[in-house]
């Protein structure tokens, strides 16, 4: 049924940190990695050693450069389903292959039903769905819902593969709709932001946004130095010659 | 917004089917055309075959055709599917109506009844087609108040173009008929007009601050996540260069209105078989200029996840 939950008794998602990732695409590999052969599977590749590259991915890395008056910094932005409260991809769906799980609130697509109409990936504002040419189905980020309730794996592996694959840590999982959880406190604490809030979709997911520079890095916008002034004596006649 | 030619073709085809249908319903139902067998054949042949072209060419571009039958299913949530369901549900008293009418010559009582429940059909139909588009939050220019009424306005606009052809090929030309389609041609102009005026000052709120959550300055993508193309640049990445959006614009504009509009204006003075030659020739002038509008419809929305690419 394409129609929403009222209430959903969690609110998994991901926090992601814009301060501190590098943009290696470690957590884009990790999670085509898993998901190819995963609950979505697989993440079919079009000409994937032709001259053009085509395939499904859940999770795609950009890279921005941000102007404010402070200066300017390179922004790596991972770009992944947000697992909406209110996500119109599913009430668009006419087959109800699209739903939301009343459970955890993580967003899924079923294969089976799916009939490739793709309206469902324009509903999306976020671009967070992809359409798999070879099997006919639209995919997407499932959360990792096959590794997070895995029993086969050791309890600290049971977060999505790109959270576990992330070097700086800047990506975080848990419960977003939990307001004591670690994730929850530290989207408080670093004011993590929704994306397109207008559009009133709701996204689960946060972002952190950068730091504010501080004041102990050197500046780039620094003074030009000052002229050398032409000494006398032994250090001028030395300077003189070397100039020459 | 990419303009795939299998959803161009179907929402003009059906927009203009579902206008005939509905003319035919009411004005072959209460009486106004009489029931002569060729004409509702040749009619409803015409409503009926530019329904199901339409509808044959949607499912041309789903991944899974053979599952089509699901999307009946989620009329509750989904514009699509009461699409689906309405257009299903539009042959019912369509079938009937054309048995009646055609088959059996009459008109008034149950005729009349599922001529206008066909009618009625119609509408619901078009209205599914047009919400389908104006639901879509992430598309401004979609998502507007011109969306819908445009969907019925081209409805009625194609469908009465249309319906006095085919009265004038039979030599039945009704002047009511002629200055519906007439007065439905200019007004649709009027509104193609406005909606063109509306999304070019349109003010978006959503930028590439808001959607990359980077508040204040500019936010400039300075590299991709791939170096090819992928699906979503080319669904929804599709752009038009602006100097072909104006000739397209006025290309649309001569062939969907002007030229209709000016066919009809002379066909009172005309004799048989000129006056049913300028009707064809409208009909058939305004069926390839709204391919273009609607074209162009696609092509010139702009799609939220195009920020994230910069463009």
């Amino acid at each position: 049924m394409t129609c929403l939950p009222a209430h959903t008794e969690k609110k998994l998602g991901l926090v992601i940190d814009l301060d501190t990732c590098v943009g290696c695409q470690a957590c884009v590999t990790a999670c085509k990695e898993w998901n190819t052969g995963g609950h979505m599977a697989p993440l079919t590749d079009v000409d994937p050693y032709g001259g053009h590259v085509d395939g499904v991915w859940f999770n795609r890395v950009h890279s921005y450069e941000h102007t404010t008056e402070s200066g300017g910094r390179t922004v790596n932005f991972p770009r992944s389903c947000l697992h909406c409260e209110t996500p119109v991809c599913v009430t668009v769906c006419p087959t109800g292959a699209s739903y939301k799980r009343a459970s955890d609130g993580i967003v899924l697509v079923d294969e089976d039903k799916c009939i490739g109409c793709k309206l469902c990936s324009w509903a999306c504002p976020y671009g967070a769905r992809e359409f798999d040419a070879e099997v006919g189905v639209m995919k997407k980020c499932t959360l990792c819902v096959d590794r997070i309730y895995n029993d086969n794996l050791a309890e600290e592996d049971r977060v999505p593969a790109c959270v576990a694959a992330c070097p700086t840590s800047a990506r975080h999982f848990g419960d977003l709709g939990d307001p004591a959880s670690a994730i929850s406190q530290l989207v408080e604490e670093r004011g993590g932001v929704a994306l397109m809030p207008e559009l009133g979709y709701k996204p689960t997911n946060r972002y952190l946004p950068p730091r504010p520079r501080g004041e102990r890095a050197a500046k780039v916008d620094a003074p030009a130095l000052e002229p050398i002034k032409t000494e006398g004596g032994f250090l001028g006649w030395i300077d003189r010659m070397l100039s020459n | 917004m990419h303009p795939a030619f299998s959803v161009v073709f179907f929402t003009t085809a059906t927009g203009a089917g579902y206008g005939l249908l509905a003319m035919l319903g009411v004005l072959g139902g209460l009486g106004f055309i009489p029931a002569d067998f060729w004409l509702g054949f040749v009619g409803m042949a015409l409503a009926l075959g530019l329904i199901a072209a339409g509808l044959l060419s949607s499912t041309g571009h789903l991944g899974r055709p053979e599952r089509a039958w699901r999307a009946f299913s989620q009329w509750r949530s989904s514009w699509l599917s009461r699409e689906g369901v309405a257009s299903v549900a539009t042959f019912i008293p369509a079938g009937l109506f054309g048995i009646g009418w055609v088959f059996f010559g009459k008109s008034g009582g149950w005729v009349a009844a599922a001529g206008l429940l066909t009618a009625a059909g119609a509408v619901a139909t078009t209205c599914t087609t047009g919400m389908i588009y104006a639901s879509l939050k992430p598309i401004a220019q979609w998502r507007s108040r011109y969306t819908l009424p445009a969907y019925l306005i081209f409805a009625v606009m194609t469908g009465s173009v249309l319906a006095n052809a085919l009265l004038q090929g039979f030599k039945l030309g009704s002047t009511a008929v002629l200055i519906c389609a007439l007065v439905a041609t200019l007004f649709g102009w009027g509104w193609k007009l406005a909606t063109w005026r509306y999304n070019d000052r349109l003010d978006i709120p959503t930028t590439a601050n808001t959607a990359t959550g980077l508040a204040g300055g500019t936010v400039r993508s300075i590299e991709w996540p791939h170096t090819e193309e992928n699906y979503l640049l080319k669904e929804m990445g599709f752009r038009i260069a602006r100097k072909h959006s104006a000739r397209l614009r006025r290309i649309a504009q001569a062939l969907a209105f002007a030229v209709p509009a000016t066919l009809l204006a002379i066909i009172c003075f005309l004799p048989w078989p000129l006056g049913a030659i300028a009707s064809l020739l409208a009909a058939a002038a305004q069926l390839t200029g709204m391919l273009v509008e609607r074209w162009l419809f696609f092509a010139d929305a702009k799609h939220t996840v195009t920020l994230y690419y910069g463009r």
